[in-house]
């Protein structure tokens, strides 16, 4: 399995996101910079970490989604390789129109950092196939524009089509439908705010980000 | 030459940080003000041969994101 982890200027945590991808999975991953142009052939996940890419200059994301390795993303996305987008990378593929929506500053202005109970709604996907419907989880948040927003019609298209994958317990950030991550049609790419890879042992306070890498296993080999 | 885009949210998208000017404004002591709504100015210094449909794409691929907003393009002197 090889694995790339895209790093953009003010990316932040790639480094985690690599570690969590190599020690769950145990894939070949490699980290690399926004100005490359290709990316490694017979890749099997794709994965934009999270962080402040271009300081959130313009829009969270709307830098980072135009610079020159993000073609190559959207190209090997539409070949359904699996493209993880975690906080800022979920930013970044709505940015880029890998999903649907927009990510706009919390309702309540402040950042919001603190470990937040999730909701799977959807136990089929490539990412999620090691959770149970219903079940939660805790993860951790720490974002300033969280605050998931799309029309009421794209909304009801998500929820018909079972692409709500994790919904938030209790309103955190303002979020419509109290949505923290969403798949795209073919059900290859998955962005979200909350932070898996930082909730993958003990250490870290609980290991429930774990069955995310785990079900990507699973999905791949 | 010049030209001027208003980047301005969508009506009925929630606009979080006009809200908390708006308070700020009501705090400094001011009254009458309904509400606020926040917004991005972009000044383009450009060759006078730019085309507006160029100009039209910077704003639908860039400068606005057209899920949350709406712009209006200005040519100043």
């Amino acid at each position: 399995m090889r694995a790339a982890v895209i790093q953009f200027p003010g990316s932040n945590c790639d480094r985690d996101m690599a570690v969590a991808i190599r020690q769950i999975t145990g894939a070949d991953t490699r980290i690399m910079w926004h100005r490359e142009t290709e990316l490694p052939e017979k890749l099997d996940l794709i994965a934009i970490p999270g962080g402040f890419s271009y300081g959130d200059y313009l829009r969270s994301g709307a830098m980072a989604a135009r610079s020159p390795i993000m073609q190559a993303v959207v190209a090997t996305a539409h070949r359904g390789v699996p493209v993880l987008g975690v906080c800022n990378g979920f930013q970044i593929l709505t940015e880029a129109g890998l999903l649907p929506g927009a990510l706009m500053r919390n309702a309540g202005i402040r950042f919001v950092c603190r470990n937040v109970q999730l909701t799977v709604e959807n136990s089929q996907s490539t990412f999620t196939n090691q959770y149970e419907a219903g079940q939660s989880i805790i993860c951790p948040v720490a974002h300033h524009d969280g605050n998931y927003f799309a029309d009421d019609e794209t909304l009801n298209r998500l929820e018909g089509d079972g692409r709500i994958a994790f919904r938030y317990a209790e309103p955190v950030n303002g979020s419509a439908r109290n949505i923290a991550g969403i798949l795209n049609l073919s059900g290859n790419v998955l962005g979200m705010m909350p932070h898996p890879e930082r909730m993958i042992e003990p250490l870290q306070g609980g290991s429930d980000g774990r069955r995310l890498f785990e079900g990507l296993i699973r999905e791949i080999a | 030459m010049k030209t001027r885009v208003f980047v301005t949210l969508k009506n009925g998208v929630l606009d979080p940080q006009g809200k908390a000017i708006h308070h700020a404004i009501e705090s400094l002591g001011f009254s009458g003000v309904n509400d606020v709504r926040a917004g991005r100015l972009f000044e383009i210094e450009h060759e006078p041969g730019l085309s507006a449909t160029d100009i039209e794409a910077m704003c639908t691929k860039l400068l606005a994101n057209m899920v949350i907003e709406n712009f209006e393009i200005e040519q100043a002197a």
